[in-house]
């Protein structure tokens, strides 16, 4: 633990720790383009120089290693005057144009330039010009402004995994980009924008938008996978602009997937803006009070077992413990929360992420069953590179389904249940590594547990979890990877079938014989339509996709963005986001709307705000009581042992950019579908 | 910045590379020599080697490719190395790729006849091919030979103490197809004073250089 001085202050810091973390220790700002903490250290943009005592000149702080007795400077005039020189050669090159640059107001050179920067250039040179690259529909270059600070560089090569960028040329006549012109195939290219110091990489959607001062900004939770990544909503009067990472160390980091950043503009498009009621085959709209009606007049009366519901990916927990309420007090037991007919549910350690997203740092090896982990869960996916890399290569990772490029080394084992046997019979080789492994982990997708057979996969991979030691002592390795935002929290609130209720399966064949005679769909747009046609459906939810169409009654609620709310991830965390707009027209947040239409049906639900309806929410499952950290779920038996077919697992998510109502109006996710899918690793299919 | 050093159009890049059977032994061995781990770095003699093998005495991109292949490295590593390092070719050159030497001291010893010369017999400015692809010329920095100044380096041979009629002499003999003298042009050997050995004339043989011996003997 090296002590050192800076500017009269002494600290103390951890024994490989710089000389910049020191003075940020010591409470110093310092002044970085190429410095991030979460890359490798470059040490060549050379703002962070600092005075070393002993040193006979300035030393860049971030690539200095803290040692025992140093005395730091950090606001001398040495200082000052180097630090005034670097800027000056930063901006012999740069062009003048933050007028017109997107980065502006946000920008690092702007602000470190108001600090270190001279009123006027000694340079009456031209300046240099350097053609902009073409790297995709989501990232935008102007290289002339580029100040090769390589964060871009060490991203793709270490993060994203995917080596599209890179420095190219010397001296002058350096750039930053592909040699060969080449897209950014990574479904974290988006990452770039928010890396890039100046206003080199910029958003291509987002181009000439708006200022970061005229931005609202609101804190919530990501629903285009079940990853939960902490964003921040950026919105301008009633239109949301921009979808921004905030940092959580134990679910994002700083990283959010390009389909949590630019599936937005698809809330532009399709929405449901006002109640519909279908009259002589045809939608017509229809007021609030009207829509009730019809639902009363089919409802009251009715059977609670000839009622279902069933709730899609992108749900709240609040409007699924509303509904599940509404449908206990009509006496029906039919709502499933698993529109994918998958078998996930018992016992809360079945089905929940245990190792937790920050505890794969951990882990030496890691078997996936049945999951395509990059186009599932990006972030996830990354943080599984993160520990191959800090082990240099050892984390050894199996995978069984589908063959796919995590970016990373992995050995390829098999298609599908055999090849699970075989580990399980210890036959296959990649059973010794998880014998030799101290902390092995194994994920298992939807892909292996949405099919018929689910139970028996559930039970095989719970074996294997036992044999190999997975659950020992703290460590539980035994991970349930969703794709659902919605589908933890439903299974934690129970919004399964309950006593003689009927899964989803069972909801639309009985609705397809006539036995279900009134359909809730609480924004379940995945499941086969056709099967309804003879059911009175409802639809609930944000966007005029399949549900709506196949609906008799359409309740316009609000999208992720519109409301207030409490959403679990595949870890078993809750997190609530905030409501950054209002919902469109004459929509409203969905747990309201359901409290409304109790109240039409005289089931009036017992709440009227949405504090009592959180409270509702800690009285169905302890997840709630304790926001932001998973809760640890206890190890129990789970799974029925039994014969599994032998077809291969296969993915459910077949197009990273377009899996839900959302991303499928976005045009952005339109042309990176059209750009990349073609190579995505799912489409890849062995 | 010279085209050689920006990649050649699509049209001048062939489809496929790969070593020949006596090159890839040559790679083995090369990459045989660096640590387990580290074989990454036989990336630049590899690219020589791919240079070499290449008609036109360049690097296509397809045998950037191969390398990164070979070496399990991001292509983009080996794009990097092959841009940054001048040596390499990233487009093709003539049969005989003429470098002159054109830094200060090549420069005030006459190193501008060498290249007006050159100009005038090949009928090619700084950078260019000529027509029938034997000759391409360019003006490069300095060579390690200032001793021998001026100079220019004709694929692996340097050609020293050129004037302009010694460079003529050069590239007339290239063209008829003949090798010229490789060294210096002027008559002397290496790189001895201009006008002959003044110490050590006993061991090198030329002339029997008594003055050095009797010099040491008054010492004594």
């Amino acid at each position: 633990m090296p002590k050192l001085t800076v500017d009269g202050i002494e600290v103390e810091v951890e024994a490989g720790a710089t000389v910049l973390q020191a003075c940020e220790e010591a409470g110093k700002e310092i002044p970085r383009f190429c410095y991030h903490e979460r890359l490798s250290i470059a040490g060549n943009c050379r703002m962070c120089l600092v005075e070393m005592e002993r040193a006979p000149k300035p030393v860049a702080s971030c690539a200095m290693p803290a040692a025992d007795g140093m005395v730091i400077k950090t606001d001398s005039d040495l200082v000052k005057k180097a630090r005034n020189g670097v800027m000056e050669f930063l901006l012999i090159n740069h062009p003048l144009d933050c007028p017109i640059c997107d980065q502006g107001g946000e920008c690092d050179l702007q602000d470190q330039a108001m600090a270190y920067g001279f009123d006027s250039s000694r340079y009456a040179e031209k300046k240099r010009a350097v053609k902009d690259k073409e790297l995709g529909p989501i990232v935008k270059t102007i290289m002339t402004r580029c100040i090769h600070c390589t964060r871009c560089v060490r991203f793709s090569e270490e993060v994203a995994g995917v080596g599209t960028m890179g420095a190219v040329y010397r001296g002058e006549d350096t750039e930053v980009g592909p040699y060969i012109e080449a897209s950014i195939n990574s479904e974290l290219s988006g990452n770039l924008i928010d890396l890039c110091p100046v206003g080199a990489l910029t958003s291509k959607p987002y181009a000439f938008t708006a200022r970061p001062w005229e931005l609202k900004k609101t804190d919530s939770i990501d629903v285009m996978d079940a990853v939960g990544s902490n964003i921040r909503i950026d919105a301008r009067s009633s239109e949301v602009l921009r979808v921004l990472p905030r940092i959580n160390e134990d679910v994002n980091e700083e990283w959010i997937s390009d389909k949590t950043r630019y599936a937005i503009d698809g809330l532009k498009r399709q929405r449901l803006d006002r109640p519909y009621v279908r009259v002589d085959g045809k939608l017509v709209p229809a007021s609030w009070d009207e829509a009730f009606a019809a639902i009363k007049a089919k409802v009251s009366g009715l059977d609670g077992k000839k009622i279902a519901a069933i709730a899609g990916d992108t749900v709240d927990c609040e409007s699924m413990t509303a509904l599940k309420d509404l449908m206990g007090s009509l006496g029906s037991a039919n709502i499933d929360c698993r529109q994918d007919g998958s078998k996930v549910g018992g016992p809360r350690s079945s089905y929940i992420f245990n190792t937790t997203i920050a505890g794969i740092e951990e882990a030496d090896a890691c078997l996936i069953v049945g999951a395509n982990v990059r186009a599932e869960a990006p972030i996830i996916n990354s943080r599984l590179r993160k520990r191959w890399r800090a082990t240099n290569g050892d984390f050894r990772v199996g995978i069984i389904g589908e063959k796919w490029d995590p970016t990373y080394k992995n050995d390829y084992l098999g298609a599908g249940p055999e090849t699970l046997a075989e580990i399980l019979d210890g036959k296959n080789d990649f059973a010794k590594v998880l014998k030799a492994a101290d902390k092995p982990m194994i994920i298992v997708g939807m892909g292996a547990l949405n099919r018929e057979d689910g139970d028996a996969v559930l039970a095989a991979t719970r074996a294997i979890a036992e044999k190999f030691g997975m659950v020992a002592g703290e460590w539980n390795g035994f991970n349930v990877l969703h794709t659902a935002a919605s589908r933890v929290g439903g299974l934690d609130l129970g919004f399964v079938p309950g006593e003689g209720g009927l899964a989803t399966n069972d909801i639309l064949d009985g609705a397809a014989k006539g036995a279900v005679e009134v359909v809730y769909l609480l924004s379940a747009d995945e499941v086969d339509m056709s099967k309804l046609e003879k059911a009175f459906v409802i639809y609930q939810g944000a966007m005029g996709d399949a549900g709506a169409q196949a609906a008799d009654v359409i309740l316009p609620g609000a999208a992720y963005t519109e409301k207030n709310g409490t959403y679990v991830n595949t870890e078993g965390r809750a997190q609530q986001g905030w409501r950054a707009v209002f919902p469109r027209g004459d929509a409203r947040e969905d747990w309201a709307i359901v409290r409304a239409l109790s109240g039409a049906l005289d089931k009036t639900l017992p709440y009227n705000n949405i504090d009592a309806v959180r409270a509702r929410m800690v009285e169905l499952s302890p997840t709630f009581a304790s926001l932001n950290v998973p809760t640890k779920a206890e190890w129990t038996d789970f799974g029925k042992a039994g014969e599994m077919k032998s077809d291969g697992f296969m993915s459910p998510v077949r197009n990273f950019y377009m899996t839900d109502p959302i991303s499928r109006a976005s045009v952005t996710m339109a042309k990176c579908t059209e750009a990349f899918v073609k190579d995505t690793a799912a489409e890849k299919v062995a | 910045m010279s085209h050689l050093r920006r990649p050649a159009p699509k049209e001048l890049q062939p489809v496929s590379f790969a070593f020949t059977p006596e090159n890839l032994d040559k790679a083995k061995k090369i990459i045989a020599k660096y640590p387990e781990g580290r074989q990454q770095s036989a990336v630049m003699p590899l690219l020589d080697l791919a240079q070499r093998q290449t008609e036109g005495n360049w690097v296509p991109t397809v045998a950037m490719d191969y390398l990164a292949d070979m070496l399990e490295m991001p292509a983009i590593r080996v794009y990097e190395v092959a841009t940054f390092y001048t040596m390499y070719n990233l487009a093709p050159v003539g049969k005989n790729f003429i470098q002159v030497c054109t830094t200060t001291p090549c420069w005030l010893r006459g190193s501008a006849d060498v290249v007006d010369t050159c100009k005038k017999e090949l009928g090619i400015g700084v950078g260019e091919t000529t027509q029938d692809g034997q000759f391409t010329m360019i003006e490069v920095e300095c060579l390690g030979a200032c001793v021998n100044a001026p100079m220019m380096q004709i694929n692996d041979d340097y050609y020293e103490d050129l004037t302009a009629d010694t460079t003529k002499a050069i590239l007339d003999a290239l063209k008829k197809g003949e090798k010229p003298k490789v060294g210096p042009q002027s008559g002397r050997k290496g790189c001895e004073p201009i006008d002959g050995p003044k110490v050590l004339k006993a061991f090198c043989g030329c002339g029997a250089a008594p003055q050095d011996a009797d010099a040491s003997k008054g010492d004594a």
